[in-house]
C-alpha cells in the first residue's frame, strides 16, 4: 500500500462539527428512494413460495396450473438455478437457501416463485403451485439438536476440529478452540469459581425496509439490479456466481437504506428476482413482507453458553472457560467461532480456554448481526464476573479494571494487543455521575463491558472537482449510519473548502472499482482512509495546473486553505489560486481535475465499550423500564459526533430489545410463532429514556485522523448491561434472555 | 525468521504443526512460503485467512512487512455486520 495511513495530529477545522447530513432532506420529504421506490417500464411482480414445513423432503413439484393462470410470465423451481457452485460449500448454501433443492430446511423456505404481471395473479399462481412434500423430524433448539436422538439435518456434515473425526453425522458442524494457559491450574489456585449455563434466543436485526429489489436481465448477457443492500460490489459478486454471469455485465445499484445491521450483507430473494428476470425476458420487482423477513431472512444464532471463571479473594481471575453452542441454522457458519474469540476479550487472563460449537437447525440460515457473536458471548461472560464481583464483595467495576486487558495483554483469541481502550473506558465509568445516582424502590443498577474486532478492507474512491470548484465524492461503500456526511466533512477539510461544496454520491459498480461492503464498522474506516488518499492527489494535480499557469516549478507551489500558493520569497508577487479559480482553467491546464485511489484500509484497530443501565421492574408483572443508560466508547477520532452518538445509541437501543423483549417463538410444529413487529416486541422511543454517550478519542495509530469504527461495539454490552441490573433489581440471577416479564415473574415466583 | 501460530484449523494442514518458523520479511513472503511448504494451506490461504501481526489484524495488506520478532497469527478471516 502505497498510502501512508500514519496518524498525524494535526487541528482540524470541520472533522468533528456537526453540520446537517446531506442526505437529510431526501429522507423527511419522502424522496429518497429505497428498495421499492424503483420500477422499469414493463416490470412484472415476483413472489416467493415458502415452506410451511421446518424439515421436508421435495418430493415433487407441478407448476402447470401456476403456469396456466393469465398474467403469470414465469414460474421458477431450484432446476431454474442450477448448481454452478463447483463444490464451494459457502456458495452452495447460499443457493439452497434461495431456492430450496431437495428439502426444505426451515419454516418459511424458498421453495418455488412466480413473476406475474400483476400482484393478484402472482398470488393465484403460487396458491396453485402444487408441492408434495415428505415430512420429516424437526428440531429448533440449540441444545435439542446437539443430543444423540436429535433427527440430523445434512447427512454429509461430520462435526470438523475434532480428532480422531467423527463416524457418524451429527447437527453440530464444526468445533473450534481457543485460549492460552492451564485452566485447571488456573481454577485450583481459585478462591471462589462461578459456573453457570446462560441462554440466549435467536433475534432479527429488525431493520425498517424489508429487502427489495429490481432485477433486468437483457438477452445478450448483461443485467442490472437495483437493491436496498449493505455491499453492492459483493451481492454482484455472489449473483453473478450463483447464475453464472460475467461479473462486469451484472450492473448493481444501491438504494437508500432503511437499516441493515449486518443483515443486508447476504443474498435472500436477489437472485432469485434474477433468475425469474431471465425466464420471463422481463424486468422484476421483489419485495418481501415484513412475515418474510421474519421467516427466511438472517436472524442471529439462539445460544447455550456455560462459562465458569474462577478467582483469588482479592477478586484477581486466575482462570476462566466458556462452552459455546450457537445455532447455525441449517447451514454451517462462523458464528460460534466469532463467539469463542471475543467471549473473554475484555481480560487479562493466565489461564483461559473457550470452546465454540456450530450447531445445526431448522431455523432460517443465520446471517451478521452487529458485531456478529459477541453480544451473545458477553451476556454470559460479564454476567458470570458480576456474580463474581458480588461473591467477592468487590465492587463491579473495580474488578473489572483489576483484570482489564491492556498493551501487552495476550487476548484469549491469540494475538497480543496493542495500545487498546478497554481501561479508559471502565475508568470514565468509574468516574461518571451515573455510578454514583442513587436508585429507587424495585430499580437496579447493571454494568457491563463488550469488544468487537473492526476491519478495513478494498475501498475505491473518486473525487472529481468540477468545473466551479465544487466537488463530487463518489464512494462504493452503502451509506448506513450517515457516512456521507463524515466523508464530506473529510474530504472538505482536505481540500480545505466548505463542507457544502461537496457532494457525495454512493456510485454503481459499473463506475467505481471494487469496495468490501459497509461491514465490521469499516465505512467510514476505510472510505475516510481512501477519501483523504484521493484528496491528496487531486491536491497534488491542482498545484501542477497553478505551477503551469505561473510558470514555475511545482515544487515551489503548496496547497493551504483551499488555495495554491507559491512558496518562499522570490514569489512574493504571486497571489493565492482558489480551487474555484485552478478549477474554472482546468481545460487549458490538462483537462478535468480528479483525484482517485484505491486501498486496502487494514489496521482498523479493536474496539471496546463499557455501559451502565438503571432498570425498574413491576413485581406485580415483571414489566421492566429501562430509566437510564451510558454508552462510553472509543472512537478514536469523532468525525462526525451526533453520528457517533447515533451509532453508540442505535446499538444500545437494539441490545436493549435483545436483552428484554426480542425473541423467535417456534411452536412445536417448527413453525415461527411471531413473524410480525405486533408480537416480536422491539423497542420503541416511547419504550427508551435518553441514551447517554460519552465519546473518548484515543487515537487509532493506523488512520491519518486517528478514527476508528464505531457502528458495532455497542451492540454488544447491553444484555449483560440489563440482565445485571435486572438481576440486581429483583435479587434473583437472570440467566436467560431475553429476560421478558414471564421469566421474570417466573424467577421471582422460585425465589418465593 | 518468524514464528508463525496457525489457528487450530489449519493445524491439521500443516503436518499438525501449531507454529511453524518461516524466513518472511513481508506478510505476502510468508504466506508464500508456507504454501510452499505446506500446498493443503494453499485453499484456506486463498479466502479464509487474516494475519496478526504484533496484535493488528491484516486482511488485505499482504505487503504489509513483519518486523524482527514479530508475534504473527494466523487467524480466520472474520464476518462483520
Amino acid at each position: 500500500m502505497s498510502f501512508d495511513s500514519t496518524y498525524r495530529e494535526d487541528d482540524r477545522k470541520l472533522v468533528g462539527t456537526r453540520p446537517v447530513r446531506p442526505d437529510g432532506v431526501d429522507k423527511v420529504t419522502g424522496r429518497a428512494r429505497y428498495g421499492a421506490d424503483f420500477n422499469m417500464p414493463g416490470q412484472l411482480v415476483g413472489r416467493i413460495l415458502r415452506s410451511p414445513h421446518a424439515h421436508a423432503r421435495i418430493v415433487s413439484i407441478n407448476t402447470a396450473a401456476a403456469e396456466a393462470v393469465k398474467g403469470v410470465k414465469a414460474v421458477l423451481t431450484a432446476a431454474d438455478l442450477p448448481d454452478l457452485t463447483d463444490g464451494n460449500q459457502e456458495t452452495y448454501a447460499i443457493l439452497d437457501n434461495c431456492m430450496a433443492r431437495a428439502k426444505a430446511m426451515y419454516d418459511g423456505h424458498a421453495v418455488a416463485a412466480v413473476a406475474a404481471i400483476d400482484e393478484a395473479s402472482a398470488r393465484k399462481a403460487l396458491k396453485l403451485i402444487e408441492i408434495e412434500y415428505e415430512v420429516l423430524p424437526h428440531v429448533v433448539d440449540v441444545d435439542a439438536a446437539t443430543r444423540l436422538d436429535a433427527p440430523v439435518l445434512n447427512e454429509s456434515i461430520f462435526t470438523s476440529g475434532v480428532e480422531p473425526a467423527p463416524e457418524k453425522p451429527s447437527n453440530v458442524a464444526a468445533r473450534s478452540e481457543f485460549g492460552h494457559g492451564d485452566v485447571d491450574a488456573g481454577f485450583a489456585q481459585a478462591d471462589i469459581i462461578i459456573e453457570r449455563n446462560y441462554k440466549t434466543e435467536q433475534t432479527h436485526q429488525g431493520y425498517i425496509e424489508p429487502h427489495a429489489c429490481v432485477a433486468n436481465c437483457n438477452s445478450d448477457g448483461t443485467a442490472d439490479l437495483w437493491v436496498c443492500t449493505q455491499g453492492h460490489f459483493v451481492f454482484r459478486q455472489n449473483c453473478a456466481d450463483l447464475l453464472g454471469l460475467d461479473v462486469s455485465k451484472l450492473r448493481v445499484t444501491s438504494s437508500e437504506i432503511g437499516g441493515g445491521f449486518g443483515g443486508k450483507t447476504h443474498v435472500w430473494a436477489e437472485p432469485v428476482a434474477l433468475a425469474l428476470s431471465r425466464k420471463a425476458g422481463r424486468p422484476v420487482k421483489l419485495v418481501m413482507s415484513r412475515e418474510e423477513v421474519f421467516r427466511a431472512s438472517g436472524p442471529t444464532s439462539a445460544t447455550s453458553i456455560d462459562v465458569k471463571i474462577g478467582a483469588r479473594k482479592d477478586g484477581k481471575i486466575t482462570a476462566a472457560q466458556a462452552t459455546l453452542r450457537y445455532s447455525n441454522g441449517p447451514y454451517p457458519g462462523p458464528w460460534a467461532e466469532l463467539g469463542a474469540m471475543t467471549s473473554f476479550a475484555c481480560y487479562d487472563l493466565e489461564n483461559v480456554r473457550t470452546i465454540g460449537f456450530e450447531v445445526l437447525v431448522n431455523r432460517p440460515k443465520v446471517a451478521a448481526y452487529r458485531a456478529p457473536s459477541a453480544p451473545m458471548a458477553a451476556f454470559a461472560v460479564e454476567s458470570a464476573v458480576d456474580e463474581l464481583a458480588q461473591e467477592v464483595g468487590m465492587d463491579a467495576v473495580a474488578l473489572r479494571i483489576m483484570n482489564a486487558a491492556s498493551e501487552g495483554s495476550k487476548s484469549s483469541y491469540g494475538p497480543v494487543y496493542g495500545p487498546i481502550g478497554i481501561g479508559p473506558t471502565l475508568e470514565a465509568a468509574q468516574t461518571h455521575p451515573h455510578l454514583s445516582a442513587p436508585l429507587g424502590k424495585n430499580q437496579g443498577r447493571g454494568m457491563a463491558c463488550g469488544f468487537w474486532f473492526n476491519f478495513g478492507g478494498q475501498t475505491c474512491t473518486d473525487l472529481n472537482i468540477s468545473a466551479d470548484g465544487t466537488v463530487t465524492l463518489a464512494v462504493g461503500t452503502v451509506d448506513v449510519g450517515g457516512s456521507r456526511a463524515s466523508l464530506s466533512l473529510i474530504a472538505a477539510e482536505e481540500l480545505g473548502i466548505p463542507y457544502e461544496d461537496i457532494k457525495a454520491v454512493v456510485a454503481d459498480t459499473a463506475t467505481l472499482g471494487y469496495n468490501d461492503m459497509t461491514d465490521g464498522s469499516r465505512g467510514t474506516f476505510s472510505t475516510s482512509m481512501a477519501t483523504i488518499s484521493a484528496a491528496r492527489n487531486a491536491k497534488k494535480t491542482l498545484c501542477e495546473r497553478a505551477a503551469l499557469s505561473w510558470d514555475i516549478p511545482v515544487e515551489d507551489v503548496y496547497w493551504e486553505d483551499g488555495h495554491a500558493k507559491a512558496s518562499g520569497p522570490k514569489y512574493g508577487n504571486l497571489q493565492p489560486v482558489s480551487i474555484k479559480e485552478i478549477a474554472a482553467e482546468a481545460g487549458n491546464t490538462g483537462g478535468p481535475i480528479a483525484g482517485h485511489s484505491e486501498l486496502v484500509a487494514d489496521g482498523a484497530g479493536v474496539s471496546f465499550a463499557t455501559h451502565i443501565c438503571d432498570v425498574e421492574v413491576d413485581p406485580e408483572t415483571g414489566a421492566t423500564s429501562v430509566i437510564r443508560y451510558t454508552v462510553i466508547q472509543d472512537a478514536g477520532k469523532a468525525v462526525h459526533p451526533a453520528y457517533v452518538e447515533g451509532q453508540y445509541q442505535g446499538g444500545a437501543a437494539q441490545g436493549i430489545g435483545w436483552a428484554l423483549n426480542e425473541e423467535y417463538v417456534y411452536g412445536a410444529d417448527g413453525r415461527l410463532q411471531n413473524p410480525g413487529f405486533l408480537d416480536y416486541r422491539i423497542p420503541v422511543c416511547s419504550d427508551l429514556p435518553m441514551i447517554d454517550t460519552q465519546i473518548l478519542e484515543i487515537p487509532n495509530p493506523n488512520h491519518p485522523y486517528g478514527v476508528r469504527g464505531v457502528g458495532e461495539t455497542s451492540i454488544v454490552p447491553p444484555l449483560a448491561a440489563v440482565a445485571n441490573a435486572v438481576s440486581n433489581a429483583v435479587g434473583v440471577r437472570m440467566s436467560h434472555v431475553p429476560v421478558s416479564p414471564p421469566r421474570i415473574l417466573a424467577a421471582l415466583n422460585d425465589k418465593a | 525468521m518468524v514464528e508463525v501460530t496457525l489457528w487450530g484449523g489449519l493445524v491439521p494442514l500443516a503436518d499438525n504443526q501449531k507454529t511453524i518458523a518461516v524466513e518472511a520479511t513481508t506478510i505476502r513472503e510468508l504466506l508464500r512460503k508456507l504454501e510452499e511448504k505446506y500446498p493443503g494451506l494453499r485453499e484456506p490461504i486463498k479466502n479464509q485467512v487474516a494475519v496478526a501481526v504484533d496484535g493488528v489484524i491484516y486482511r488485505n495488506d499482504w505487503s504489509q512487512a513483519i518486523p524482527d520478532g514479530a508475534e504473527v497469527l494466523l487467524m480466520r478471516r472474520l464476518a462483520g455486520g
